[in-house]
This record gives C-alpha cells, structure tokens and sequence, in this order.
C-alpha cells in the first residue's frame, strides 16, 4: 500500500515542482493556499524557468509553510523576514529568480516596512501574497488588512481598525507590477504569476483566500466552496484600475485585475547606471564580472524561451486530444484569451503577413519584455477600434480597453444572481 | 580544526602597511577574507565598517546594502549566504539587539556569517556613543534557545584585521555565526595595521557539497565542524527551515529530533572548544594572581600589571581571544593553582561570572568592574591585583 503511494507521489503531475515526499500537507479542506501553489507550479512551468534557477522564500504562517512544499531551493525565514532574505538572495544570485510567497500578516503587518522598502528599491522580487484576513496560524487574530467590522479572536466585537488596501500601498511605495486575484480565479492567477515570472522588477500579487477554519467559520462565511461561490458572484474584473479605489470591505465587492505594470529600473540596474555616471568605463557592473555569466544568461533566455514553447505545444496537443477546441472560450478572463491571440500574432509576424503583425513585433521589441497583454491589445483593440484608440490602449499599460471587449466579464456575469 | 585552506582572493586584500582605524580594518579582514557581501544599517560606533565596504565594493565586485533596520540586514545576509556568498555585518547595542532574531534563525540553520558588535555603553540608547563591554553575554544569549556561538575579541586595529579573517575561517568550518565583540575604542583607535600579501593569508573556502542529488543532506547532526552546504541555483533544491528538522531540512517538530538538532549546535561549538579557544598567555607559571581580560581593558591592564611587578607582586596575565566558547579548561587547571583571579571589564560584571564558575571556589575571584562611557583607570585595576596577592 505504501509502496503504491509512493509511486502514485512520483507519478504525481505535480513531481518536479512539489516536493511529493513532503505531502500530504498541513492546509485545512478549503483552506485557498492549495490553489494558489497549485497554480504557482503550474506558472514555473509555464513560464518556462529553470527549475534549479528559481528560489522560493516564505516568512512564517500557514502560508509561510508554502516554501517548503515547492520543489525548488526554498527557505523558511522568521515572522515577516522573508522580503529582507529573498533581497539577499536576489542580490548574491542575480541570475535566479526569486520569490517570495507568504500571508498578509507575515508581508504587511510584521514585515510592512520591508514590502514597502522592496518595493521602493524595485528589487527584482515577485512577492504573492495570500490575502485571508487574519492571522491563521496564530488561531485567527486581526491583521492589517481585516476588513472593518470583521470579527476575529483579538477584535471579538468586530474590528475597529482600518484595513491596508494593498495594491494601493504597494503602489505608492513603487512596486512596478501589481495584480489581485481571489483563490478561485486559478486562470488568471496563473497567467499573473507567469507574466510577474517573466518580467523584472518588484511584481506584487495579491490572493483573496478563504481562511475556512478561522476566519469564515467566526463570521459565519460558510464553507471553503462557499466562499468560492462568494468570489465568483462579486468579482469585477478591472485591469488598470486606479489603486486609490481598491478598498475592501466586509463582504463587499473585490476588484481584480492588473492594475499597475510598468517599467523602472530595479535596484541592480540603477546601481549600475548610477555607478557607469560616476565612475565611467572602469566600473564593473555587478554581477557581471565574470564574462562567462553573461554568456550564461544569454544562453538561459534561450532555454527558458525553449521549454516554455515546448509546454505550451504540449498543452496545444493535449487540448486537440481532449477534442477541446474553442480554447479561450473556456479561459473565463481575458488573460488566457490574450495569451492564445499573442501566440498567433507571433506566427503571422514570422510570416510576415501585414502590417498589425509588424505593429506586435514593434511592441514587443520597444518593451522589450513584451508581456502577452500588451500584444493583446494591440491585436484585439486593432480588431475592434480605430488606429488612435488602439494605439493609446498600448500606452495605458494594462490591458484596460481590451477588457471590456473580451469574454471576460460576460463570463462572470452570467454566473452573478 | 583540520580544514582545507586557500590563499586569499588578491582582489580583496589591499596589502601594506596602512595608518587605520579598527572598524576599517574590520572591514578590510573581511574582503581580505572572501566577504563580497554586505548589509547593514548605520549606528554608531560601527559605521565606519560599513562606509569603508561601500566603498570598497565596486572594485571588489562585491554588494554592499543599506538595508531599511538591522531586522532586514542580517535577513539580507542570510539569504546572500545561502545565495553562495561570505558575509559580514557590523552594529552595536540597539542594533545588535534587532539582529538577534536572525542570528538565531542563523545558528539554527547553521547559516555561517560574521557580525561585528562594536560596543558602546548602554543599556538602551545609553550613552552613544562612549564605549563599553556590556554585551559579552548578549553575544551568547542574545537568541531564544539553546544554541552556542563563537565570539571574538579584537584589543587593536591589527588584530581587528586578524580577527576578521579567522572569525570568517571559523565560520565557514563550523556553519556558524561568529560575533567579533570589539568596542567604540578599538573601533575608534588609529593604529598601524599591516595588511600581507594575498598568498600569505589562509581562507577556509565554502564547503560545497558536490555528490549526487539524492546523497545531499543541507544538514549532518555529528556534533562536528566541516560539514558541506550549498548555495541556491546548484540543483540541490535545498530546504531550510527554522523549524527543527531533520538532516534534509524539512520540518520534524518532535521532542527526540529537538534533541537531535540542540545536541549537535551546543555540542558542535562547546564539544570542539579546544580548537576554537584562543588564549594569549603571560607569565602565569608561578603567578599568584593572573588577570583575566580582553578587548580594550586588556591593554588598560597591561600598565597596571606592569606597576604590580615592579612592586614584587608574581602577576600573570590570560586576555581571552575567544570570548565563547569560553576558556573553561583553562581556567579550571589555574583554579587552585593560583591565588586569585581579577577580573576587569568594561560592564557590572558578565565575564566574572564565568571565571568565577571554572575557579570553583579554589581561587579567589575579584571582579572590577565599570559601567562604560570610559576605560578603567589603571590603579583600579592595581588595587586589586594587590589585594588578591595577600
Ligand atoms: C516574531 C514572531 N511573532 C509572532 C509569531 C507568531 N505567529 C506565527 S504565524 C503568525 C501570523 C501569520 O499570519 P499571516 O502572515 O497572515 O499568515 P496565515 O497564517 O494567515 O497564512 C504569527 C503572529 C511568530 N512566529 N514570530
Ligand atoms: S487555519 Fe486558515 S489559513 Fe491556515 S490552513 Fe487552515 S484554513 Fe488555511
Ligand atoms: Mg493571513
């Protein structure tokens, strides 16, 4: 029996991303961190890294036990550390790709000052941040981010206090990539972890997630599928959105979407630049003493570009044997929609068919990082609106226009009653 | 410590005789050492350490960063070590007492690094920034938990260089945080250093483990030094936790794997003293009081037991290299022999305590002790080498 399980762990799609031989884990039934390192397994896949070059750094938590369920170097640091050891990190191995994964309370409550000083350093971190409302761990305390009025063991009366809006906060301390999704929008939560993975900069991601034991059972919220039910029907998609707006309260409404992605340099890049000012031809960049490290990312950009076409074919050809084929009919947001457009749009350019796949290859090169959103946009704003307007929709950042366009929210409204 | 030993990274090690100070020279043990990473946080009396690496850096190739508190530096360093790199940071006091969180979630992973306590009087903001010795105790306790530490104690700018070098050494050997316990007068004190050639300075390199993925273990409870770790992107995929766990790092929260892990931090530092202890010994043989000191009081005390000879008086001088582990046997085989021990620090009494524990009630132990903000005026420390003739 035990030696089936073990060879059932092995088999596990999941081997080679979790660590199969730590399962089963401590999570509650319901509990939304489940989904959300499911989805960030499915992300590094996706997003075509090297496994052995990512790093995974956790503070402590019920989500700070996160790092050591991944299969990939991980480190389990102290309450609200986790930020200032993925900085080290980050720092001593440019060449890796580090992220940090932890709770609300861990990130914005013990750890605030480090997020904000991240954020305002633009350290080329992807920070995830599973938001439940309290502190689970711990037995279900007040955190930063409560909603006013909620209760919880420490504000048994409801709570007093005013809650962080994160986005904003990560916002105004400069973080260059922000996202908030709710545990239940896997799609989207992997297409965001996948671009906050594929990008430079300090990328912030937020995850509304049930709490099932703690937190919902003391508001009497129901169940983890309630819950679930409960994002879908009040969800509203809103990419771009200003962050000053994204306040949550008790039970209301949650926006999410892309709201800030932009580019800055990070911290090492504007070392560089600043110390190339002063010192001139003799300074070294950092990092990039030795020129076979160079040579070496060069060739990694390669293999991630590589492997990353290589999991998306597969997932292709998995499809057209499941016989599915209106692929983005089933994606409910515009992000899994954006990704299959920006995927042909590549092809026709290849092709050098017309101009509007010239335009993509412009976009992609000028950004240099090309996020699939961006080329999104110019595809299907192109399709449905004149030249000016698709133009001013690439400038805008996120994908603003397009979502109101694409089967995104008719998606989610069909379900709110 | 039978270890593998290499000569220094010429790149870092600025040879020849230099006119500094000890927190410079701190600094340039370190990148004479290997250390290419750095973050801190400013405080008095250390900062200098901190500029000088910055400073120093570029030119290294090394990173040096002002982290937003010590809370976040030493998290820094932790993460750039485990990134592959030697590391150092400097405080004193208030920062020192921020950093201690870290430096337990160090020990516990047996995350080698160097911090440097330049120490100034307290407690709290005290008086900044007047030196003293009233962290020695901090130094080993600071941490919740069982785990034991190695603290040295420099008593001048050359010996800060030195210092650094083989609280470095020390370090990678034993996979643990090593405290340099140095004070504002030290740190402050301009002195001849001389720096040697690259060739000519012994470096422990980092033990990486390089066999099979399935063999590696981030951990080996042997109660031992010389056990490999890695760096993150090597393909090991290591774990570490703060949590007790087991030798492949993950979490085993249960009585018997505690004792596991606590036997082996306590045992691997405390069970291999005698290689680590460092004494400097003067005329001891046949002395009937032997002052025992270190840092900057050791060279106050040097004048006082001087005078004492010239008065007739058999006094032998011990000054603690190593502060912990302590020279226990040492002082247990004087104990007895001699017939007292002075014991002159700059704080109310913290290293006294250890002597008076190994003399055992054999010899007389006689603290003299200063609350800091200045160093002892030698006389006091005369008075009471007489007295313990008698
Ligand atoms: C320094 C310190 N203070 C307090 C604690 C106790 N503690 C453990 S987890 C936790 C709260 C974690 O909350 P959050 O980050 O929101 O994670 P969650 O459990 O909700 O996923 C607290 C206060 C601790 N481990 N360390
Ligand atoms: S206590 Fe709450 S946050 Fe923690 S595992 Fe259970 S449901 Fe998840
Ligand atoms: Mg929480």
């Amino acid at each position: 029996m035990s030696q089936d399980i073990a060879q059932f762990k092995k088999d596990s799609p999941m081997s080679g991303t979790l660590r199969m031989d730590r399962m089963s884990h401590i999570w509650c039934p319901g509990c939304g961190i489940g989904s959300e390192v499911n989805a960030f397994a499915e992300a590094v896949k996706r997003s075509g890294i090297d496994p052995d070059k990512l790093a995974v750094v956790s503070g402590i938590g019920c989500t700070g036990r996160v790092a050591g369920y991944v299969d990939f170097d991980s480190i389990h640091t102290t309450h609200g550390r986790a930020i200032p050891v993925a900085t080290g990190l980050k720092l001593a191995r440019p060449d890796m790709k580090v992220v940090v994964f932890s709770g609300e309370g861990d990130l914005t409550g013990i750890g605030g000052n480090h997020f904000i000083h991240a954020a305002r350093r633009n350290m080329d971190i992807v920070v995830i941040c599973n938001n439940n409302f309290t502190y689970g761990m711990t037995g279900g305390q007040v955190t930063p981010t409560t909603p006013h009025s909620a209760v919880s063991s420490t504000t048994p009366f409801g709570n007093h206090e005013y809650p962080f809006n994160l986005p904003f906060l990560a916002d105004a301390a400069g973080a260059t990539y922000i996202a908030r999704w709710t545990s239940m929008h896997s799609r989207n939560l992997i297409q965001s972890m996948e671009e906050a993975l594929s990008r430079k900069g300090f990328s912030f991601i937020e995850i509304i997630s049930p709490c099932t034991t703690l937190y919902l059972r003391r508001n009497r919220l129901g169940d983890g599928v309630d819950a679930l039910q409960f994002y879908q029907e009040n969800a509203l998609l809103k990419h771009g959105a200003d962050t000053r707006t994204l306040d949550l309260d008790f039970q209301g409404k949650i926006t999410i979407g892309k709201f800030v992605e932009k580019d800055k340099p990070t911290y090492i890049e504007a070392l560089d630049n600043q110390c190339v000012k002063v010192v001139g031809d003799d300074y070294e960049l950092y990092g990039k003493t030795i020129p076979e490290r160079e040579a070496e990312e060069k060739a990694e950009k390669a293999r991630v570009a590589e492997r990353r076409a290589a999991v998306l074919a597969e997932e292709e050809k998995a499809r057209a044997k499941a016989g599915v084929v209106k692929v983005s009919a089933k994606i409910p947001v515009k992000a899994g929609a954006k990704k299959a457009v920006a995927k042909t749009t590549k092809k026709a350019a290849a092709a050098t068919t017309k101009k509007v796949a010239a335009k993509t290859v412009t976009a992609k090169k000028t950004t240099a990082k090309s996020t699939t959103a961006k080329k999104a946009v110019v595809k299907t704003a192109k399709k449905a609106a004149p030249k000016a307007k698709a133009k001013a929709a690439v400038k805008k950042v996120a994908a603003k226009p397009a979502t109101k366009k694409v089967a995104a929210k008719p998606a989610a409204k069909k379900t709110r009653k | 410590m039978n270890v593998k030993t290499m000569p220094a990274d010429p790149k870092g090690v600025d040879s020849g005789p230099h006119f500094m100070d000890g927190d410079h020279a701190l600094a340039e043990g370190a990148l004479a050492a290997g250390c290419r990473f750095f973050a801190g946080y400013p405080i008095t009396p250390s900062t200098e350490t901190f500029e000088r690496f910055a400073e120093r850096a570029p030119e290294v190739g090394a990173m040096f960063i002002q982290m937003e508190d010590e809370l976040s530096a030493i998290a820094a360093n932790i993460g750039a070590v485990w990134g592959g790199q030697k590391v150092m940071t400097v405080t004193c006091g208030p920062g020192f007492s921020l950093m201690v969180e870290n430096i337990g979630l160090a020990a516990m992973t047996e995350t080698p690094m160097v911090i440097c306590n330049v120490q100034r009087a307290g407690p709290s903001t005290g008086a900044p920034t007047l030196t003293a010795q009233q962290d020695m105790m901090q130094a080993k306790y600071g941490p919740h938990g069982d785990n034991a530490m190695i603290a040295l104690s420099p008593d001048s700018p050359q010996e800060c260089f030195d210092l650094a070098i083989e609280a470095f050494n020390l370090s990678e050997y034993y996979r643990v945080p090593v405290i340099i316990l140095t004070d504002e007068t030290v740190g402050h004190m301009h002195e001849k250093v001389v720096i040697p050639p690259a060739d000519q300075i012994k470096v422990v390199p980092r033990n990486l483990f390089t066999g099979p993925k399935e063999d590696f273990r981030p951990y080996k409870f042997n109660s031992k030094g010389g056990n490999p770790m890695t760096r993150a992107g090597d393909g090991y995929r290591f774990h570490i936790t703060g949590l007790t766990h087991n030798e492949k790092g993950y979490p085993v929260v249960t009585a018997e794997q505690n004792k596991i892990v606590v036997t082996h931090l306590m045992e691997k530092i405390n069970g291999n003293a005698d290689d680590i202890v460092r004494l400097e010994e003067d005329q001891i043989e046949g002395a009937d009081v032997v002052v025992v000191s270190y840092g900057i009081t050791s060279r106050i005390a040097v004048k006082a037991i001087q005078d004492a000879r010239k008065e007739g008086i058999k006094v032998g001088s011990l000054r603690m290299i190593t502060i912990w582990p302590f020279c226990e046997k040492r002082i247990r085989e004087l104990a007895g022999k001699v017939k007292t021990f002075v014991v002159p620090e700059l704080n109310y009494g913290q290293m006294v305590n250890e002597v008076e524990r190994c003399a055992g009630g054999k010899s007389k132990v006689i603290s003299v002790n200063h609350c800091g903000g200045a160093v002892h005026d030698p006389e006091v420390i005369l008075e009471a080498i007489r007295k313990g003739s008698k």
